[in-house]
């Protein structure tokens, strides 16, 4: 239950050493780089935004080469490849890929050409098939589909509008081009909106003919080709064939290219990682022979890291506690169980300055609660096992899945704790297997009692963990006032509300409300009835008076502690709030009832059975999901909200270490022992 | 039997029927709003479909908790199981006083979570890292729901026929 303490470390030492120094912090990375010394006439920064962008460019260039790998020959991935995490690779390897880096990036571009190229092809293939169409209609036309001329004629092909025949085309000639004698119109095909004809006639009349036939919509083809249409459909249909040929063999050697995935996704982490190197190199303050480095680094491994470097380089190495306007990153630290919580507390806020880290307390209560929202023994057991076998199958998977994994892990064997506790195994399937198939009812005794008989006492035992969890919370922030030595704080918003919040808890008890609740009536001795008056009595008092204790003004300081007793009612809605352990755990076991209930309408034969297995899985699978869903999301909630509105705001930065930032492999980190 | 004792058979399956009615009607506009937001991430990043997809579900429980109060109800006037039970035109009343929290707060609130719900997944579209907060809005809303299954659950078993 710890926040890592962060120091900061200065490192000043020689530029011949940088690139070493540098390379070794990277790959132990455990510091986060953050400078407060700016330039001056001595030290100035490096321009690297050249080298950096080169870096870049070709960690992109291999990125983009794999993703058309990927295209080409599909990494065959297995459906937990998610699960699996970066790739492990020994240093040996990585220094045999940074060799031929230079090589590797040559392959990168020579994929990227032969991709431009295979796109060409395709593209041609799309040309050709398009003039293959425009060609169609000619077909049977068996001379070339162009202008011709013999020494007194002329023949030309052409379209025009839809509807036209031979006939029409005379009598249009006829009319306008009179003179035109002894020239033919053949028809040579026939579309709904275009009719294509070649049209023969005297070359001294050609253009009185063209003429006419435009003035009724006559128009040349767009293309012309030199041989017939079926012959030229015959060549563009070979050239089709070779261009799909081509684009194979283009296919066939970007697979080829297979082989080297790896090494390339080696080589794009090593331009990655130097891009990083660079990006932090151009932050150095550095002078004509030295160079300053300084950022944040836990606790635990500053004096390692110091003794290192200052033994192995001639250097200055300053470790010092972050000064009090800084605000340096966090890194939780808890027990091995309650880490796989941080994930819960980061997506809320991770804690700032001065507050604590509310993960090991908290895990507990998630975990106690989930299992009482899913409280099903069979659906705890599935969970638990699933995230076991997980883990366990998938020792490199990123450590925020695991840690996910895992909590889901003891979330399900809370829930089977709690099924047990309640008696739900699949909601009621016991006693409707062995109603239906065997003619005996047998229920599973529940170890503690079964919730859908007796709601109300779920009811009162779910506030009940409601107010100790909410004690807890405002317990802490008691502790926290006076770790900081503000006992006044520590008495006003906590001794008194807990005066307060106690006596009303203890009045309500022996109350008629509470015993048709609890259906028990509560007697206390009168000296107990009297205590919780004066503890009520005082708390409020106290409240009223103290709570606008800032304000001078007499009134106002009045007026805001009674606004602040108020807040009453908001205690009364967050214990409140705790009735959806009850509500959810009821519905969980009441819909895995009806599945069943729906399972054994069925008739008992053969048939029946297998729908009763198909209903049983398909449902309780709904069930499980929706429910699984459902507890999470309200137990977050009880955290968030009720938990944490009492203490904690969260609001710090999250530790960003200069690492190496792969993207596909883990190259083993080194780290100082 | 007379005429007005069956009555109260008939008004007990109306609350049943009010309560998966109106509850499973708000889980479907709630479901389908959130959907539609749901539908317009995933066009644009089919990675976060199974993010977005989990937001969609939220509004989903009113329709469940509908389910819930209607089965105990049908289990408790005898429907389910055989042997209809002899229903007096009061407790038929009461029993569908008792559906009404449910059917009315889980139309309305899966409805208003359902639009939560939406803008949730507007968050996961721009800051796929905050799903975490993003799920806890609609969750808010849910409270509600909650609330009403509780008081409409207990009334139903609390009422004896």
């Amino acid at each position: 239950m710890a926040v890592l303490k962060m120091q900061r470390i200065s490192i000043c030492a020689l530029k011949k050493d940088r690139k070493a120094i540098l390379e070794k912090l990277q790959s132990l990375g455990v510091l986060e780089v953050d400078h407060v010394i700016g330039e001056d006439e001595d030290f100035h920064r490096m321009d690297t935004t050249g080298q950096r962008a080169g870096f870049e460019r070709a960690a992109a260039s291999l990125d983009q080469a794999l993703e058309i790998l990927e295209k080409y020959v599909p990494e065959s991935k297995s459906m937990f490849a998610s699960l699996e995490g970066k790739k492990q690779i020994d240093p040996e390897t990585e220094r045999k890929v940074q060799e031929q880096r230079q090589e590797l990036l040559k392959t990168a571009r020579s994929i990227a050409d032969l991709d431009r190229d295979y796109a060409e092809q395709l593209a041609a293939v799309n040309r050709l098939t398009n003039s293959i169409a425009a060609l169609a209609p000619w077909l049977s036309l068996d001379v070339p589909l162009k202008s011709m001329r013999t020494k007194r004629t002329v023949m030309f092909p052409g379209t025009m509008p839809g509807g036209t025949t031979a006939e029409s085309v005379y009598t249009l000639l006829g009319e306008k081009a009179p003179e035109a004698e002894g020239t033919e119109v053949y028809i040579v095909s026939t579309e709904p909106s275009t009719v294509y004809l070649a049209v023969i006639c005297f070359q001294e009349d050609a253009a009185a003919v063209e003429d006419a036939l435009r003035s009724a919509g006559f128009a040349r083809p767009s293309q012309t080709w030199d041989e017939a249409p079926a012959e030229e459909k015959s060549r563009l249909e070979q050239q089709i064939a070779d261009c799909r040929e081509n684009a194979d063999k283009i296919a066939g050697k970007i697979a080829s290219f297979a082989v080297k995935r790896d090494e390339l996704k080696i080589a794009a982490d090593y331009y990655r990682v130097r891009a990083d190197k660079y990006s932090v190199l151009g932050q150095l303050p550095q002078s004509a022979r030295t160079f300053v480095i300084s950022g944040y680094i836990p606790q635990c491994e500053a004096s390692k890291v110091a003794d290192y470097l200052s033994g192995k380089y001639d250097c200055m190495v300053d470790v010092e506690e972050p000064k009090e306007d800084e605000e340096p990153p966090v890194i939780l630290k808890n027990n091995p169980f309650s880490a796989n919580m941080e994930g819960v507390v980061e997506s809320y806020g991770l804690p700032t300055r001065g507050e604590i880290d509310p993960t090991t307390i908290m895990s507990f209560f998630y975990v106690f609660f989930f299992g009482m929202m899913l409280s099903d023994a069979a659906y705890g057991a599935i969970v638990a096992i699933v995230c076991g076998v997980l883990v366990a199958k998938f020792p490199h998977m990123s450590p925020g899945m695991k840690k996910s994994l895992k909590l889901f892990f003891y979330c399900g064997l809370s829930t089977l704790v709690w099924g047990v506790l309640f008696g739900g195994y699949f909601g009621n399937i016991v006693d409707i297997v062995s109603q239906k198939f065997f003619g005996t009812t047998v229920t599973v005794p529940a170890l503690w009692f079964i919730p859908l008989n007796d709601p109300m006492k779920l009811l009162v035992y779910s506030l009940l963990f409601g107010v100790i969890h909410l004690f807890v919370g405002l317990g802490i922030k008691g502790y926290l006032c006076l770790k900081d030595g503000k006992i006044m704080d520590f008495f006003c918003d906590v001794v008194l509300w807990f005066m307060l919040l106690i006596g009303l808890i203890l009045m309500l008890l022996p109350s008629e409300i509470f015993a048709s609740i609890a259906q028990t009536a509560i007697e206390f001795p009168a000296a107990v009835n009297t205590l919780a008056a004066v503890l009520a009595a005082a708390g409020a008092i106290g409240i009223v008076l103290m709570s606008g204790r800032g304000n001078k003004n007499p009134a106002l300081r009045l007026a805001l502690g009674a606004y602040d007793l108020y807040n009453i009612t908001g205690w009364l809605s967050d214990v409140l709030s705790y009735s959806r352990l009850l509500a959810l755990g009821l519905a969980t076991g009441v819909i895995a009832s009806v599945i069943n209930q729906m399972g054994s309408m069925l008739p008992n034969n053969v048939i029946g059975v297998i729908f009763f297995i198909v209903i049983f899985i398909f449902g309780h699978a709904l069930n499980l999901a929706i429910n699984l869903l459902g507890a999470y999301v309200h137990t977050n909630r009880l955290q968030f909200v009720e938990f944490f509105g009492k203490f904690y705001e969260g609001g710090g930065r999250p530790f960003s270490p200069f690492k190496q930032n792969t993207k596909y492999a883990e190259i083993k980190e080194e780290t100082l022992s | 039997m007379n005429i007005a004792g069956e009555l109260g058979i008939v008004y007990a399956l109306l609350g049943a029927a009010v309560a998966v009615l109106f509850a499973g009607a708000g889980s479907a506009l709630g479901v389908g709003i959130a959907g539609q937001a749901a539908a317009g991430v995933v066009t644009e990043d089919p990675s976060k479909f199974a993010k977005v997809l989990i937001i969609q579900l939220l509004p989903g429980t009113q329709g469940l908790y509908g389910l819930l109060v209607g089965f105990i109800t049908l289990s408790k006037i005898g429907i389910l199981g055989g042997g209809i039970a002899d229903v007096s035109v009061s407790t038929g009343l009461l029993i569908l006083a008792a559906c009404l929290p449910i059917g009315i707060v889980g139309l309305i609130s899966g409805i208003a979570q359902g639009k939560t719900a939406a803008s949730a997944i507007g968050i996961v579209a721009k800051k796929p890292e905050q799903f975490g907060k993003a799920m806890l809005f609609p969750a808010m809303v849910e409270t509600y729901a909650i609330l009403a299954l509780l008081i409409s659950f207990l009334a139903v078993n609390g009422i004896q026929v």
